[in-house]
């Protein structure tokens, strides 16, 4: 079992390399950061920008493979080089990665668990009130785009404000800047900033999820196994819970793996929407201001959260099922 | 539901072991309500029956019968939307009504079950141990952990699993079939109930772990002192094991009483049919098997009166006034009776209840076959197969149409990702060698895993095999051109298994038929008329060639199957498992009709089967199969009445014959443990680990065992060879 994660995790470096370089291979030769200091006014001469861009190592006239090279070795010793305005790109991903991670952890746990529970309670009511009125609303969803579905909490949440005359929710930036309440005070001011981008990710979640648990709950309920669990003295709901959630659960692990990626891209609107400087609205920017290292750095950081993500999975189906354990 | 008047009734002797009754089933009915204005299906109508202490009780029927339905409605195990009516009482309890939390307090404490299939009865995630600790646990709280364990421990050292408390701690993927059936009788008797009810507890079973399982049953009974339904649609199943058999029919129990009056003294057509039905393995003379014609009615649309009614022989008009009741032989109402008041009335004299011992019929002329002593011979008409004239010539002078000579197929075990290395070796089929002449069937036995499907697949796959040669009417495989090969298609046919999978269910019958004759391009103008012929042929309606395969049953399926595999004139049939999946009284026109085909068409068959009496009936020659060799091979004659092979003498003495006295006598060879792996068959002779024979060896004569494979050769008799160092003929059916 050791082995078998130790060898998943190899791989996964492997991929998470081949994917940054994809990145930064397509990013250094569709971006065009020399018109950025070009179209400055007063315009700089030739000479200076060059020279600019040789600094940055970002120059068009030094040929692609050095410009990698120099851009790898760099990355290997932790250095993901400067954005085009001459920061270091680590300061901003440490600044920035936190507020994404913030917002996909507490999204995905929300979305999942509540998908997960509201699919498997779909699938023992199914044809139901309950299971027709989930149904109806997971299809909805799924028809809606993330970045439909954010500006309508936006709205929606407006109006409340409106007519309760409190400001219950806030819907932009992910804090009020220069608040000083203490350290509750801002607590509380953050999680009122929170409250519409994570329902934004976790509604889209939902919506997948409880779908594909119902699926496989309903392959589960039927099967012998449960009956032989209730066989044995268990009440229907005790055989449910242990036997069939259990069992239909391990799929779904699988299946995270594979939204996870369309969580992410759910994630650059949200930001997006709600004005966070997360890692998301950031690849966005850096794509019209022409920041070639900005966006490799970026689709590095989304390459090892799938990474994780699926590394996560591959942990939680091995303890779901054992028998990928005993082999 | 109050009913209590019912207990007062005379209570008759005692059967077996005193006369109180654990449970008694009352009137029950179970209707499954019908969506979308779809018909309710009314699956259980009217089933009475009371069952004493340590009295076992076999519930008979063919699939759709309600046999099943009826017992997990007693159980509470029927999903919500089920409408149950009647009356269960557990020990005097009534079970019908309880709610989830009551219900489960009884279930798997006072009343337990074994289910059918016991690959997927067990939850995979959760290892043995814990799944029967959980079934000590949940009805005694006061159990640590530990204990419970202990016990499950002791459960599996109980029912035979060998190390018991180290296999604990094996998922169920971990144990073979067999094994895990066993884990579901430990669990069953776990609590020590009163009353297990089986249900089809050895269907998915080969015959070998079958005799193991029932042997287990057994000694359940004896442990627990339990008594046990036995719901199973093999009838030589219940001859040996029950004390009372009750016969259900679309949904209704049609006869009732102790298994020598139910078998002998049959006073039901339809119990009758299905005895007549079924192959013997202990009769020699070859008679064509009765099928009862038609199919069983749909629980949404009964005919009016009796449901068999439509089926029967000998029916009078006054069956379908009203369904008859079950009643002793010779209540029933006369046909007079029934012409003056109907049905419903005429029977009130006696009410239909819950009684031990009485012989019972719900047929209206069951006095009239008790007085007249009619057999089955008399009300149905025999169907006649014409004999085989060319078949009577010596086998030696009929050509070879197959051959298989040292075929081997072994698949390599791969393992790695990126560079695969071959890690072992599955001897799928492992040298085997056999010949079909003209007109002759070849029967292939052996259970699940032993290669014979895969002996198929490689004769059929017309490839050059890893080694050894096929040869299919003079042209060796492998050897041939493309245009050969497809020339050859058309003499050799196969008919699959399951007929519900093996039909494209969007293609028109008609379609199924034609598209070997247009592969092969045969001519457009006569395409419509061989349809039709062929249709008739297999003994259907031609004017049903429009229809899809849905709208067929399973037997009538399996006949398209085999009208498609004649549409080519084949001279060779491969036929895996063709009967396999219907009911008896389905299967034996099925079989019958094989027969009929091969007098009139010359065929010869290939026919795959682990089912022996079938192949008894059917073949003239059978090879037996273990671990991809031919352990034995001859005319069915020698082999069925004085098989040389330890292995061959346990499969035919494992089988249970549907003759109470008979199977009451017999003593029955019960083989050890499972199948080894076919990628690591023992050294030597591969069925040593199992084998009677070698276990009463003295040591000097193990050793050949232990290291020289025995080769196959001939016996005394002209046509019975063996693969054993110390074969010896015996007599086990």
């Amino acid at each position: 079992m050791g082995m078998f994660l130790v060898r998943r995790l190899a791989n996964y470096v492997v991929l998470v390399f081949l994917a940054t370089t994809f990145a930064y291979l397509l990013a250094a030769t569709t971006l065009d950061p020399r018109a950025n200091f070009e179209q400055m006014q007063p315009p700089p001469s030739p000479e200076s920008v060059d020279a600019r861009l040789y600094q940055l190592n970002l120059n068009d006239k030094t040929p692609l493979a050095e410009r990698y090279t120099t851009w790898v070795t760099g990355v290997a010793t932790g250095d993901f080089g400067q954005t085009i305005q001459g920061k270091p790109v680590n300061t901003e991903i440490a600044r920035k990665a936190g507020v994404t991670l913030r917002l996909i952890i507490a999204g995905t746990i929300i979305g999942c668990t509540t998908g997960v529970a509201i699919g498997a309670y779909s699938a023992v009511r199914q044809y139901r009130k309950f299971d027709k009125t989930a149904t109806a609303a997971a299809f909805f969803v799924l028809a809606v785009p993330t970045v439909v579905i954010a500006v309508t909490l936006q709205v929606a949440a407006a109006s409340i404000n409106q007519a309760t005359g409190v400001q219950i929710f806030q819907y932009g930036g992910e804090y009020t800047s220069g608040l000083d309440a203490g350290f509750w005070g801002t607590l509380g001011n953050r999680l009122q900033h929170m409250v519409l981008p994570t329902l934004t990710l976790a509604i889209a979640l939902f919506a997948a999820f409880s779908r594909y648990q119902r699926n496989m709950m309903l392959d589960v309920l039927g099967s012998d196994f449960v009956r032989t669990a209730m066989a044995k003295g268990l009440t229907r709901r005790a055989a449910l819970f242990k036997h069939a959630l259990r069992t239909a659960l391990i799929p779904t692990v699988t299946y995270f793996t594979f939204t996870f990626g369309i969580l992410l891209a759910g994630t650059t609107f949200t930001e997006k929407v709600y004005g966070w400087n997360g890692m998301g609205a950031w690849v966005v920017d850096s794509i019209f201001t022409n920041d070639v290292h900005a966006v490799a750095a970026v689709s590095c950081f989304m390459a090892v959260c799938v990474m994780a993500a699926s590394f996560f999975s591959d942990i939680l189906y091995a303890w779901l099922d054992p028998r990928v354990r005993v082999g | 539901m109050n009913n209590t008047e019912t207990t007062t009734a005379p209570d008759p002797a005692p059967t077996r072991s005193g006369d109180v009754p654990v449970l008694e089933v009352d009137n029950l009915h179970v209707t499954f309500p019908g969506v979308n204005k779809a018909p309710d299906i009314k699956a259980v109508r009217g089933v009475s029956y009371r069952l004493n202490r340590g009295e076992i009780l076999g519930i008979v029927g063919e699939s759709g019968s309600g046999k099943s339905v009826s017992s997990l409605a007693a159980m509470g195990l029927l999903p919500e939307y089920a409408e149950v009516t009647g009356s269960v009482r557990l020990k005097g309890q009534e079970l019908l009504g309880l709610d989830d939390q009551r219900l489960a307090k009884v279930r798997g404490k006072v009343i337990s079950m074994v289910f059918q299939d016991p690959l997927s009865a067990l939850t995979p995630v959760y290892t043995v141990g814990d799944q029967l600790a959980e079934a000590v646990r949940v009805h005694d709280s006061t159990v640590s952990k530990q204990q419970a364990l202990t016990r499950a421990a002791e459960l599996l050292a109980l029912v035979g699993i060998p190390n018991a408390a180290q296999r604990l701690k094996a998922f169920p993927h971990e144990f073979s079939g067999g094994m895990r059936q066993r884990v579901m009788i430990a669990m069953a008797m776990a609590n020590d109930p009163d009353v297990i009810i089986c249900d089809e507890p050895t269907t998915a079973l080969d015959v070998t772990i079958q005799a193991q399982v029932l042997e287990l049953l057994k000694t359940a009974q004896r442990e627990t002192g339990a008594a046990i339904v036995m719901i199973t649609h093999d009838l030589g199943v219940v001859a040996g094991f029950v004390d009372r058999v009750l016969v259900m029919y679309a949904g209704r129990p049609v006869e009732m009483g102790t298994v020598d009056e139910v078998y002998y003294r049959t006073r039901m057509p339809y119990t009758m049919g299905l005895l007549g039905a079924i192959p013997r393995l202990d009769l020699e003379e070859k008679t064509p098997l009765v099928p009862i014609k038609g199919n069983p009615p749909s629980l949404a649309a009964l005919p009016p009166g009796c449901p068999f009614a439509p089926r029967c022989p000998i029916a009078l008009p006054q069956c379908s006034a009203g369904e008859p009741q079950l009643l002793t032989i010779g209540a029933q109402p006369s046909t007079a009776e029934i012409d003056a008041v109907g049905q419903s009335q005429a029977a009130a004299s006696e009410p239909a209840r819950s009684s031990t011992v009485e012989h019972r019929s719900a047929c209206i002329r069951s006095g009239e076959i008790d007085t007249e002593n009619w057999t089955a011979a008399d009300i149905y008409p025999l169907p006649e197969i014409p004999a085989d004239a060319v078949a009577r010539l010596p086998r030696a002078d009929r050509p070879v149409v197959l051959e298989v000579d040292d075929l081997i197929k072994h698949h390599p075990l791969l393992k790695g990702a990126l560079f695969k290395r071959r890690v072992g070796t599955v001897y799928a089929v492992d040298g085997i060698s056999f010949d079909i002449r003209e007109r002759e069937t070849l029967g292939l036995v052996g259970e699940s895993g032993c290669g014979k499907s895969t002996t198929l697949m490689e004769i059929l796959s017309l490839d050059r095999p890893a080694r050894g040669k096929v040869v299919v009417l003079g042209k060796e495989s492998g050897r041939l051109s493309r245009r050969e090969r497809f020339k050859i298609r058309r003499d050799m046919q196969v008919v699959f298994q399951d007929p519900m999978s093996s039909l494209d269910p969007r293609m028109p019958v008609f379609e199924i038929i034609a598209e070997p004759l247009r592969t092969h391009s045969y001519p457009r103008s006569r395409l419509n008329a061989r349809v039709r012929e062929l249709l008739a042929l297999v003994g259907l309606d031609p004017a049903h060639a429009s229809r899809y395969p849905a709208e067929f049953s399973g037997g009538q399926r399996q006949r398209i199957g085999i009208a498609r595999a004649l549409a080519l004139e084949p001279k060779v049939l491969v036929l895996d498992e063709p009967v396999s999946a219907l009911d008896v009284s389905i299967q034996a026109g099925v079989v019958n009709l094989l027969e009929e085909l091969q007098a009139r068409l010359g065929l010869a068959y290939l026919f795959v089967a682990h089912d022996l009496s079938v192949i008894r009936h059917l073949a003239d020659r059978v090879a037996v199969m273990y671990l991809g060799k031919i352990v034995e091979i001859g005319d069915v004659h020698s082999i069925y009445t004085e098989p040389a092979h330890p292995y061959t003498q346990a499969l035919l003495s494992a089988i249970p014959i549907p003759d109470p006295e008979k199977e009451r006598s017999r003593t029955h060879i019960v083989l050890e443990g499972d199948l080894p792996s076919p990628a690591n068959p023992p050294s030597g002779c591969s069925f040593r680990t199992r084998c009677p024979k070698f276990q009463a060896l003295p040591e000097s004569d193990r050793r050949r065992c232990l290291s020289e494979e025995p080769a196959i050769r001939p016996l005394t008799g002209d046509d019975h060879a063996t693969a054993c160092h110390y074969a010896q003929k015996r007599v086990v059916v």
